[in-house]
């Protein structure tokens, strides 16, 4: 019961050092989520990949010219070659015509590519203090000091403070750039800032996931929240528990079993999150739109079969067979049975021994889809100019889509007719 | 008897690139007014808008509001941007947007109060949009979002307000509301100036007209300037020299003025 063993020292923080880094990098990815949030809105999200790449070459520059280990220098450095990929990119896209997409993928490739080289020539080195450099690539999070740790969240609560103190200002300026020119706000100091606060949290968010993965981390806690809320000051909070969360459970379990990455776990972890926010949304999750397609398939089936029974038996006064509904074939025996019985337990209709008769509130249903189908034939073939003949099949998928204000609307428009293009009566209430 | 002009614009040049979207332009726009900025695509209408709200800097040239630098009046103009340029998914409710037209008056940091609560209440019922205040922005219409854009400016409290394109993509119900939301304040002394693509609807709309095809055409009185020979000059083909003018500039990386 290793596993447990590992639990139990975790939570109950016999080993600091876990626990502090632990916190630390959970800190680190709540600030990432929170800065990432406004990366998202903005549509940067491809800027973010091209920061995190870009600030390898910064860390492995600043190692040459200090040859120590210092996260210190290794933030100094990560922050300026993140700026300059930065630069390159507006500069490029002022001067040039090529496309963003393509300037994006450039820099991020140069940069990349140079660090890689960089990181090379390290190792070959012979410098004792260079092993462990490769944690920029996939990140260790567990292997962080505790010193480290206490610089790096400091920072991220600083980030995420500032986030916050601006949160007018940054939201205006995702929304609505022009606007807020035009009202006087200091849209490029704005700009300049969200841009330094994104590569002050990518330069300590490397150290927890690597360069690889940073984006991931700016990106995926945003894009999740979206599915939980239209609110953002919800999203920035949602954005970022789902960092906070994966960047502690990512840390443990990199901690369990030796010598694996953080940052693929702290991702993994996320992604768990993000698919789960994706699913169980409210609006806009997939349950719920599937929820939502089903309730229309229903209600669909509902209405037609009360339409159905009520024409057969004669406006909905007599009772009928269920074999005549079922020689229609517009059912299987086994589906038809089974709306029938949904209706009765809706009180709809009764069935007794074969035999279907509508109750009062399963007439006045009907009534209510066939007046809804003849109106939208008569709406149809008066403005549209559509053949009486051709009407129909358009109003048998209408008429459940025709909500009763909708419905309103048509009866105003149309002057309560009283007869539809087929020449049958309009069953008003 | 001649007032003083509200909007001032003096040899003013934009450049996007090397081509140029404005070239020296001068004219001047008379006050309490409804001002139609009016030509084809790609004429710098919307650039015009944006040179005088400083959205956009000149090459070359300058723009006056109330005879002085924007800066110093900026709480009398309000803006209203093009719709289309907006993600409209962005995760905001209609009153948060609303309230941003007192962002001006307050700032980045304090906080709105209860009287901006009423003024922003105000300005959506002015636009028919109250019951939808807590309403997500992604569900609006257009025309909708038209008005809560529209709510937002008159929420701003000025004198002077500049719209792009209000009428763009709109449905009926919202035309004719803006528009008689429109001439509402101009009764109660605003000024207003739009940019307008539809000729049909020009005469009726304003009373002052600004035509404009990368240079300008005309401006003054709209029964003075909608003329068959302005609007020919505006929409006909017999412009099209001074595109292909701006293509060579482009193509060629001419200079605009040798220096």
């Amino acid at each position: 019961m290793e596993f447990w063993g590992h639990i139990t020292t975790f939570f109950s923080a016999e080993n600091y050092t876990l626990f502090v880094v632990g916190i630390g990098s959970g800190v680190l990815c709540f600030a990432s989520g929170v800065v990432g949030t406004f990366t998202y809105l903005r549509k940067r999200a491809l800027i973010g990949d091209v920061i995190s790449h870009s600030v390898l070459p910064g860390v492995a520059i600043a190692f040459m010219l200090t040859g120590v280990k210092n996260p210190v220098y290794f933030l100094i450095g990560a922050v300026i070659s993140g700026l300059l990929a930065i630069w390159i990119v507006d500069y490029v896209q002022a001067k040039s015509k090529l496309k963003p997409d393509a300037i994006l993928a450039l820099t991020l490739s140069v940069f990349f590519g140079l660090g890689i080289v960089l990181l090379t020539k390290i190792q070959h080195s012979g410098n004792d203090a260079q092993s462990g450099l490769d944690i920029f690539l996939f990140g260790k999070a567990a292997s962080m000091s505790i010193t480290d740790v206490q610089l790096f969240s400091i920072i991220a609560v600083i980030n995420i403070a500032c986030i916050l103190f601006f949160l007018r200002g940054f939201n205006l300026v995702s929304f609505d750039e022009n606007y807020a020119r035009g009202i006087g706000f200091n849209v490029n100091f704005l700009k300049s800032f969200l841009a330094l606060l994104t590569v002050l949290t990518v330069a300590i968010g490397v150290q927890a996931v690597g360069v690889v993965l940073m984006a991931a981390l700016l990106i995926t806690p945003a894009a999740g929240a979206r599915f939980l809320t239209n609110s953002i000051t919800r999203m920035l909070m949602y954005a970022g528990l789902f960092g906070f969360l994966s960047g502690v459970i990512g840390v443990f379990i990199s901690y369990s079993g030796t010598g694996m990455p953080t940052g693929p776990w702290i991702v993994v972890v996320l992604s768990l999150f993000t698919i789960a926010a994706i699913m169980l949304g409210k609006q806009r999750g997939v349950l719920a739109r599937l929820k939502l397609r089903k309730g229309n398939h229903i209600k669909i089936n509902n209405e037609n079969v009360l339409k159905d029974i009520y024409k057969l038996a004669d406006d909905g006064q007599k009772t009928i067979e269920t074999s005549i509904l079922l020689q229609q074939e517009k059912y299987a025996a086994s589906e038809l049975k089974a709306i029938l019985n949904r209706l009765e337990k809706q009180d709809y209709l009764d069935q007794v021994r074969g035999f279907i008769i509508l109750s009062d509130r399963g007439r006045i249903a009907a009534r209510e889809v066939i007046r809804k189908h003849r109106l939208w034939e008569i709406y149809l073939s008066k403005y549209f100019q559509m053949q009486e003949d051709h009407v129909h099949d358009d109003a048998e998928g209408i008429e459940h889509v025709i909500t009763p204000e909708i419905e309103k609307l048509l009866i105003k428009l149309l002057e309560r007719p009283e007869i539809d293009p087929h020449q049958s009566e309009i069953p008003y209430e | 008897m001649k007032q003083p002009p509200i909007i001032e614009v003096h040899n003013l040049t934009v450049l996007y690139g090397r081509k140029p979207a404005l070239w020296n332009i001068d004219f001047d726009l008379p006050e309490k007014q409804v001002i139609g900025i009016m030509g084809p695509n790609g004429s710098g209408k919307s650039t015009l808008l944006k040179s005088i709200m400083g959205v956009v800097t000149p090459t070359s040239g300058f723009t006056k509001v109330y005879d002085q630098s924007l800066n110093n009046v900026r709480n009398r103009v309000s803006y209203v941007p093009q719709r289309q340029d907006i993600d409209w998914d962005f995760p905001a409710s209609v009153w948060e947007i609303v309230a941003m037209g007192r962002y001006q008056k307050r700032g980045l940091f304090k906080k709105l109060t209860t009287e901006d609560q009423d003024i922003i209440t105000d300005s959506l019922e002015k636009v028919n949009m109250l019951g939808y205040a807590k309403r997500q922005i992604s569900q609006l219409s257009g025309g909708q979002q038209q008005r809560v854009f529209l709510a937002r400016a008159i929420a701003q409290q000025g004198d002077l307000f500049l719209m792009d394109e209000p009428f763009a993509g709109v449905d009926i119900a919202t035309e004719e509301m803006i528009i008689s939301l429109l001439k509402d304040m101009k009764d109660a002394g605003k000024t207003l100036v739009i940019v307008h693509h539809d000729l049909h609807t020009a005469q009726s709309y304003f009373d002052h007209l600004v035509l404009l095809n990368t240079r300008l055409i005309a401006s003054g009185p709209t029964e003075e300037v909608f003329t068959d020979q302005i609007l020919t000059d505006t929409y006909g083909g017999k412009l099209t020299t001074i595109s292909k003018i701006s293509q060579e500039l482009e193509n060629k990386e001419f200079p605009i003025r040798h220096k």
